[in-house]
């Protein structure tokens, strides 16, 4: 090649690439409507995150017939689906909003909520929510997690309280009582102990002590002893108490003293849950939700596991996921999002409460979750459907749906990866040496909790 | 006319730098190219990185100025002594192991006489893997209950290591991990430099009656000096960086044993969403690792001259 055409050739494929940098988003922008400028019906594009992935094909025909159903409803709005497993991921959230790539609706876990809504990357529907037909029927603890004072920026999808998951085969195996799962720490101490007994590689009870998982379960099993991550004023810590105490003392003693928690630890999310699945972890604290990942994504059976309540629960840490808006969104692509997730989200019967299409499909439908509506109309009607149209066994979950009703929820801490994080180096203090000092750890995680909850004021 | 001859002189002059630019143009063109790259992806996120240090952002308002805050922020972070002791103990014990195995792995593959090709393939084959894939293999050899290790200090009779699951071996652990990993390539550069070194002066050192560790210590090593050094300075710029291990194996536990300078930014970044105090922490891991750079530099620099 000559020279001068060669230098042709690279002139051209610089300027396509500068081209090809500044497009991400070309498609949408001719269909965007500048704020304030459009009317209430005028044509309106959003961007939809956590359609899912290809590899789900179930659930993403049945996302792609809503769609398809919404937009007959409502000629003007178009929505452009985005696909992700899983759905966020934090190491690209932030590039996200820097690239300006970042969905219209973008999707949410409870944990980042507030993160997100300190951090003013989330626009504040206020305005625009009262749209929502239901929205004075959902639980008023759920939506409390997408508030900021008086201010409300976005809408809850699923959640669900902490409760304890067990594996009912390993307990009959273990001589246990299925049908009467534990009550109390002290009987999931000898459960566990009793599972451990089974043999090499069995493991009674697992507990989470890294990537900040540690940290979050050490604030599921402290609220449900009624013990409280911060104080009142949410500017120094409080879970150096006797409740924050039991929590680590318990876990030393079955870590140390029985036995019965395995010698792996440092576990995160997946390693639990790929031990559910491999039917050798006798119990975990978690909700119904857990046992549904085990089955779809850990070969794990529905028939197998049982969820109660966590023992002796005063309280339940709540989790969750919805969806926030993006703090560019205009006010159409804002109602225009409303009006998807009322759709979709939030209404009895139809998107994802559809349970008869669901079965139809072949997927589980009779988890106790999610529960948005408590005992109000709404709730009664998804109850009653979900409970028609059953395909995994009610029963197995009966103890946590019923306890449900009673315990309170609690909405994660402030700063809650960085108490999390600072709480990883108790947990695993505990898990992985006998001689781990619990007064010790929780001062020094005291200390270093109350700099940074005194920053964050 | 000696305006005549200036004139003539500059028109040569632009004609000779015509012809000059003209024959190079392929050169300058492929320069282009590498510029671009260089400047899109390396030195932009650098300067990106270096503002963001001094800025406060959210990705959605314009960023403020909070001068010296985040540097503060990280300072002031107990688990901020932690990260930089484990990754000076990580870059320490990675030196120990990483750079003396894989010369002893190419003196021994420079030594043998048979099987050379298949033994060069097996060195290298980790580098072949997904650095992932690998570090999640070592993570069932570190199981403490079938893991592979275990198994073998079993068979031996010698008591089960707790590895990752304890504060005083999961370092050395990652140490292990990263080794294996970087074998390979450490080991090819090697045996390249040992084969420049000519073979009279083996033979001359032979004919003087010297031994395989008498050559090694006389002629391989001094020989090899210039790259063992420019490899020693490499290495010690790509350990301090040491982000997947931590990231993989153990989330920076137990009690923030195997918490890394790289691990550490990450969780600012990601897990707390403050990009400014992971930019800081960056800011003086770079200025760290540009000490070593600059050595590097130096050294590359006296070869050529």
């Amino acid at each position: 090649m000559k020279p001068r055409n060669l230098s042709m050739l690279l002139a051209a494929g610089i300027v396509l690439t500068a081209a090809g940098c500044g497009s991400d988003s070309g498609g949408d922008k001719a269909a965007e409507t500048k704020p304030g400028t459009a009317a209430a019906d005028a044509p309106v594009t959003i961007t939809v995150g956590c359609q899912p992935p290809k590899s789900n094909p179930l659930e993403r025909t049945a996302w792609d017939e809503d769609v398809a159903a919404f937009q007959k409803l409502h000629p003007n709005i178009t929505i452009v689906s985005k696909d992700a497993f899983p759905c966020i991921n934090p190491d690209t959230f932030q590039a996200k909003l820097a690239g300006g790539t970042m969905e219209d609706v973008f999707y949410v876990y409870f944990t980042d909520i507030q993160k997100i809504i300190a951090a003013g990357q989330a626009a504040d529907i206020s305005p625009y929510v009262g749209s929502v037909t239901k929205l004075g029927d959902l639980r008023p603890d759920v939506m409390s997690v997408f508030k900021s004072g008086d201010k409300t920026y976005g809408l809850p999808r699923t959640n669900y309280s902490t409760g304890l998951v067990y594996n009912r085969k390993l307990f009959t195996q273990a001589g246990l009582d299925p049908e009467s799962p534990p009550k109390t720490w002290a009987e999931v101490q000898a459960a566990a102990k009793k599972i451990a007994g089974l043999g090499p590689g069995y493991v009674g009870f697992g507990e989470y002590s890294a990537g900040n998982t540690g940290g979050w379960h050490f604030t599921a099993s402290l609220y449900g002893r009624g013990g409280e991550m911060v104080g009142p004023d949410g500017k120094t810590a409080a879970f150096n108490s006797p409740e924050g105490k039991a929590v680590l003392e318990n876990l030393k003693q079955m870590r140390w003293t029985d036995n019965s928690m395995g010698a792996k630890q440092l576990l995160q999310w997946e390693d639990l849950m790929r031990m559910m699945g491999g039917g050798k972890l006798g119990m975990m604290i978690g909700a119904p939700d857990v046992v549904q990942s085990v089955n779809n994504d850990f070969k794990g059976k529905f028939d197998d596991y049982g969820v109660t309540a966590l023992p002796e629960a005063k309280a339940s840490l709540s989790g969750g996921d919805g969806y926030m808006f993006n703090p560019k969104a205009t006010p159409e692509k804002i109602k225009a999002g409303l009006l998807w997730l009322e759709y979709h989200e939030l209404t009895p019967d139809q998107g994802q409460f559809n349970y008869e299409r669901n079965k139809g499909q072949g997927r589980p439908v009779g988890l106790p979750t999610p529960d948005l509506y408590g005992d109000t109309a709404p709730g009664k009607q998804i109850v009653e459907t979900r409970k028609k149209f059953a395909t995994v066994p009610v029963e197995h979950f009966a103890p946590y749906a019923e306890a449900s009703t009673t315990i309170q929820n609690k909405i994660e801490p402030p700063k809650a990866q960085e108490l999390y994080a600072i709480l990883d180096v108790a947990m695993s203090a505990v898990l992985t040496r006998q001689d781990a000092d619990i007064d010790k750890l929780l001062a020094d995680a005291e200390a270093k909790a109350n700099k940074v909850l005194a920053k964050s004021s | 006319m000696t305006t005549m001859t200036v004139q003539g002189s500059r028109r040569r002059k632009q004609g000779a730098f015509r012809r000059g630019v003209r024959r190079n143009l392929t050169a300058y063109g492929f320069l282009c190219g590498a510029l671009i790259c260089f400047a899109f992806f390396s030195w932009y996120p650098m300067v990106r990185e270096i503002l963001l240090s001094f800025q406060q952002t959210n990705f959605v308002d314009p960023p403020t100025w909070v001068g010296l805050e985040n540097f503060r922020t990280v300072t002031e972070d107990s688990a901020f002594a932690d990260a930089w002791i484990n990754t000076a103990v990580f870059t320490g014990l990675a030196l120990v192991f990483g750079y003396a195995v894989p010369f002893v792995a190419a003196i021994v593959l420079n030594e043998l006489r048979h099987a050379k090709a298949y033994l060069r393939f097996v060195v290298y084959l980790p580098v072949m893997l997904p650095p992932a894939v690998g570090v999640l293999l070592f993570k069932w050899f570190y199981d403490p209950g079938p893991g592979l290790f275990n198994q073998i200090l079993d068979l031996v009779h010698l008591p089960a290591l707790s590895w990752l699951d304890s504060a005083d071996t999961a370092l050395i652990s990652l140490v292990i991990v990263s080794t294996w990993m970087n074998l390979g390539t450490g080991t090819l550069i090697y045996l390249a430099a040992l084969q420049s070194i000519p073979g009279e002066l083996y033979e001359a050192a032979e004919l003087d009656g010297a031994g395989l560790f008498k050559r090694v210590w006389h002629v391989t090593i001094p020989q090899t000096k210039l790259i063992l050094l420019v490899m020693l300075l490499l290495q010690i710029v790509a350990t301090m960086q040491v982000f997947i291990e931590p990231y993989l194996l153990t989330g920076g536990g137990p009690e923030n044993a195997t918490l890394t300078v790289a691990y550490l930014m990450y969780q600012y970044a990601f897990n707390f969403g403050d990009f400014g105090a992971g930019g800081a922490l960056g800011l003086m891991l770079m200025l760290v690792l540009m000490v070593f750079s600059a050595f590097y530099l130096r050294i590359s620099r006296d070869n050529q001259s």
